[in-house]
């Protein structure tokens, strides 16, 4: 079942329709539909075009340049990459347990990633879609349309990822690849002004993000048959968790429900991982197919990110966040909520939790420590696991005796949700495409539910792209019908 | 010191036997280098402190002060000559300042934010060169070395010792330790040789050290390098 509409029995005599590369995602990844005589989609697949090497050139560099290395996988999420790359270099240095200074620097600096990275997808990248419809007219629907016709909505969002960016800035030195965190801690901690700068702005952004939350639930609220409905498939779902059950976007254990919310596993370290997740390679796809060894490649895939955390945790560990997430669990009447556009709210539940625990950190005086290092017997492996804006990160290293890489491995959010993020374009396209005449906004229904996912191309592949669009459309003979061009 | 020159028209007053660079550091003018080293005999190989001396190109270097000169160096036409200097630099080896430990303290990207160097232009080498992490505290990365002797001339005319070497010829010109193995844990090499100290850029590097200086603090953070006393 999982696999219908991914290959077509005859795909010579079928007419192609190219979505390349994808828009508003980060990233370069096309979107192939196969459609026959009578418009009716045959095939339908997300292709990540791009070639993925940070794996085999970091291999053989020293294994304190790693963490500053591997985050330019990315210019949205670089502090995923930067803080899994140290968490797995503290285990070389032997540091098992952090000062308490560094690790609430490393979880300040990661809580301002999630803040920005959620407001910049919310609010930029998918707010034109939400507000003026995904068939809208295409000159309006971008973030200065956006501006143009809800200024406050677009002005909270700027200034929202604006603070979490900040809190980079002053943690790790830089908005974007900074160098905070070193195997075994930080290199700096915060003085009373940087705390005080962030601090004056704080209990707004709290107040912003709850609005935010309210935004994203009115739309399920306004529209349900369109909301609890797009893309919507089943299917497990994955995310680390703290301790009691509690959600913690920075460490933790994998726990693992099956589509009816069931716990599947549970309280798996990091270490072990290979013993659950195994990768799968297509042959149309750079992106690997992660899945579940015990259930196979047909049946084990399984979704990460905001719509799998907030469902998998027993709580969340700030107040208000908390209570959006138990309305949000209340809304889903008993079961997992698996429509795409949930991660939407979801994702604004955590931005909340982020502006919230970041509020938090900073009326911690460990935030002002001067002990920013530990240290003990050398190890060779390491394992850098944290929750990423986009669902889990897996980092694994092993270091030779003369310090540097000898293996890496790199398991990024985007990858777990590939073979979701083909389900949830195959469910669309039956619904929308399906036997009628391709239009840019219906094509744009396909790339609505690809952005649901906030997918990071460039990390799941490791390479970075351009966002210009154009789709064309092509007989069976192969001559071109129809073109639609896109800028970036 | 009553004996002059000048420099971009401001006059410096020098010593006998001082080069034309030792007086303008001693002024506190800069002129672009990168091999020169106080403490060290110029080499005169990078051609970064290239001047006119009464319209002729000179290293300032290794030219003697004279009374009377007329030395030009923050001229639109040499730095544009440095700047082709510093992109061949930077594209015949492998200079990846994003994730360089040494970035915000390397003279070699600090001079070519300075004079404005924008791109590389050139097409890059991209040269295979092995880092030697064979020494437990010294990390060799040969990848970002621009041949400026200067850890020869510190383990030579310093620590008393031949560590390392330019050898070969042209472009095929390469740093080399003095080990039949080819790896510096079979050199003499000692933690406090001047030699692991001056190198302007990320080639000799003491282990488990990189990025612990945050950004910010680092030395041509604090000021450019033009600003930054030697």
């Amino acid at each position: 079942m999982s696999y219908h509409l991914e290959t077509a029995e005859h795909p010579e005599t079928l007419r192609r329709v190219a979505i390349d590369p994808v828009s508003r995602v980060e990233g370069h990844g096309k979107v192939t539909l196969l459609l026959d005589e009578a418009n009716k989609v045959q095939q339908v697949r997300l292709h990540i075009v791009e070639f993925r090497g940070f794996e085999k050139f970091i291999q053989g560099r020293p294994y304190w340049e790693v963490p500053v290395m591997v985050q330019r996988l990315c210019g949205i999420c670089p502090v995923s990459h930067h803080l899994a790359a140290a968490k797995a270099m503290d285990a070389i240095v032997g540091a098992k347990r952090l000062t308490p200074t560094a690790e609430k620097v490393r979880r300040l600096m990661h809580y301002g990633q999630i803040l920005q990275s959620h407001a910049l997808h919310f609010f930029h990248l998918c707010s034109p879609d939400l507000l003026f419809g995904f068939g809208s007219d295409v000159g309006q629907r971008n973030i200065v349309g956006v501006a143009a016709r809800h200024p406050e909505t677009a002005r909270r969002g700027v200034l929202i990822r604006k603070f979490g960016q900040e809190a980079i800035r002053i943690t790790a030195g830089k908005r974007i690849h900074g160098t905070g965190a070193i195997p075994g801690g930080v290199n700096k901690s915060l003085s009373v002004e940087e705390r005080d700068f962030l601090l004056k702005d704080a209990y707004q952004i709290v107040a912003w993000c709850r609005d935010a939350v309210r935004l994203a639930r009115e739309l399920h609220e306004t529209d349900p048959a369109l909301y609890n409905s797009f893309g919507i498939f089943r299917s497990h779902f994955m995310s680390l968790i703290g301790a009691n059950g509690a959600l913690d976007l920075y460490d933790g254990k994998l726990r693992a429900r099956d589509d009816q919310g069931a716990i599947y596993f549970d309280d798996v370290a990091q270490s072990d991982y290979e013993k659950y997740i195994q990768e799968e390679v297509k042959p149309w796809s750079y992106m690997k197919f992660p899945y579940f060894r015990t259930l196979g490649n047909e049946h084990g895939w399984y979704k990460v990110g905001p719509l799998a955390r907030v469902q998998n945790c027993d709580s969340m560990p700030t107040p208000l966040a908390d209570a959006e997430r138990r309305e949000f669990i209340d809304y889903a009447g008993g079961s997992p909520m698996h429509a795409a556009l949930g991660y939407h709210w979801a994702r604004m539940i955590e931005m909340l939790h982020a502006a919230e625990t970041i509020k938090d950190l900073l009326h911690d005086p460990d935030l002002l420590g001067s002990e920013l290092m530990a240290s003990g017997e050398r190890g060779f492996e390491g394992f850098g696991m944290i929750e990423a804006p986009r669902g889990t990160l897996i980092h694994h290293y092993r270091v030779d005796e003369n310090d540097l890489v000898s293996m890496c491995n790199l398991i990024v959010s985007t990858t777990h949700n590939n073979q979701a993020m083909n389900e949830a374009i195959r469910h669309v396209a039956r619904r929308y495409l399906h036997g009628r005449e391709i239009t840019e906004g219906l094509l744009n229904h396909i790339e609505v539910a690809i952005r649901a996912f906030d997918p990071c191309l460039s990390c799941a592949t490791h390479a970075l792209g351009k966002m210009p669009l154009v789709v064309e459309l092509r007989d069976a003979g192969g001559e071109l019908v129809h073109q639609l061009s896109r800028n970036a | 010191m009553s004996e002059k020159f000048t420099l971009d028209g401001q006059e410096i007053l020098f010593r006998a036997g001082q080069t034309i660079i030792q007086a303008a550091q001693d002024a506190g003018a800069w002129i672009p280098h990168l091999c020169y080293h106080p403490e060290f005999k110029p080499h005169g190989s990078c051609k970064l402190c290239t001047v006119t001396v009464n319209g002729r190109h000179m290293a300032s270097c290794t030219t003697q002060a004279a009374a009377g000169q007329v030395v030009e160096s923050n001229t639109e036409a040499l730095n544009g000559e440095r700047r082709t200097l510093l992109q061949m630099l930077f594209v015949e080896g492998n200079h990846f300042c994003p994730s360089c430990e040494k970035s915000g303290d390397c003279k070699l990207q600090a001079t070519a934010y300075e004079l404005g160097m924008m791109t590389p232009h050139f097409d890059h080498f991209y040269p295979s060169r092995p880092v030697d992490a064979s020494h437990p505290e010294v990390l060799l990365d040969f990848n970002r070395c621009i041949l400026c002797s200067l850890c020869v001339r510190a383990s030579r005319d310093v620590d008393g010792k031949c560590v390392f070497a330019l050898s070969g010829r042209g472009i095929g010109t390469r740093l080399v330790v003095n080990a039949a193995s080819g790896r510096l844990v079979d050199t003499d090499v000692a933690m406090d040789d001047k030699a692991l100290s001056v190198c302007p850029v990320g080639v000799i590097l003491k282990k488990r050290r990189g990025f612990a200086v945050p950004i910010g603090e680092r030395t041509y953070d604090q000021a450019p390098i033009s600003e930054v006393k030697e």
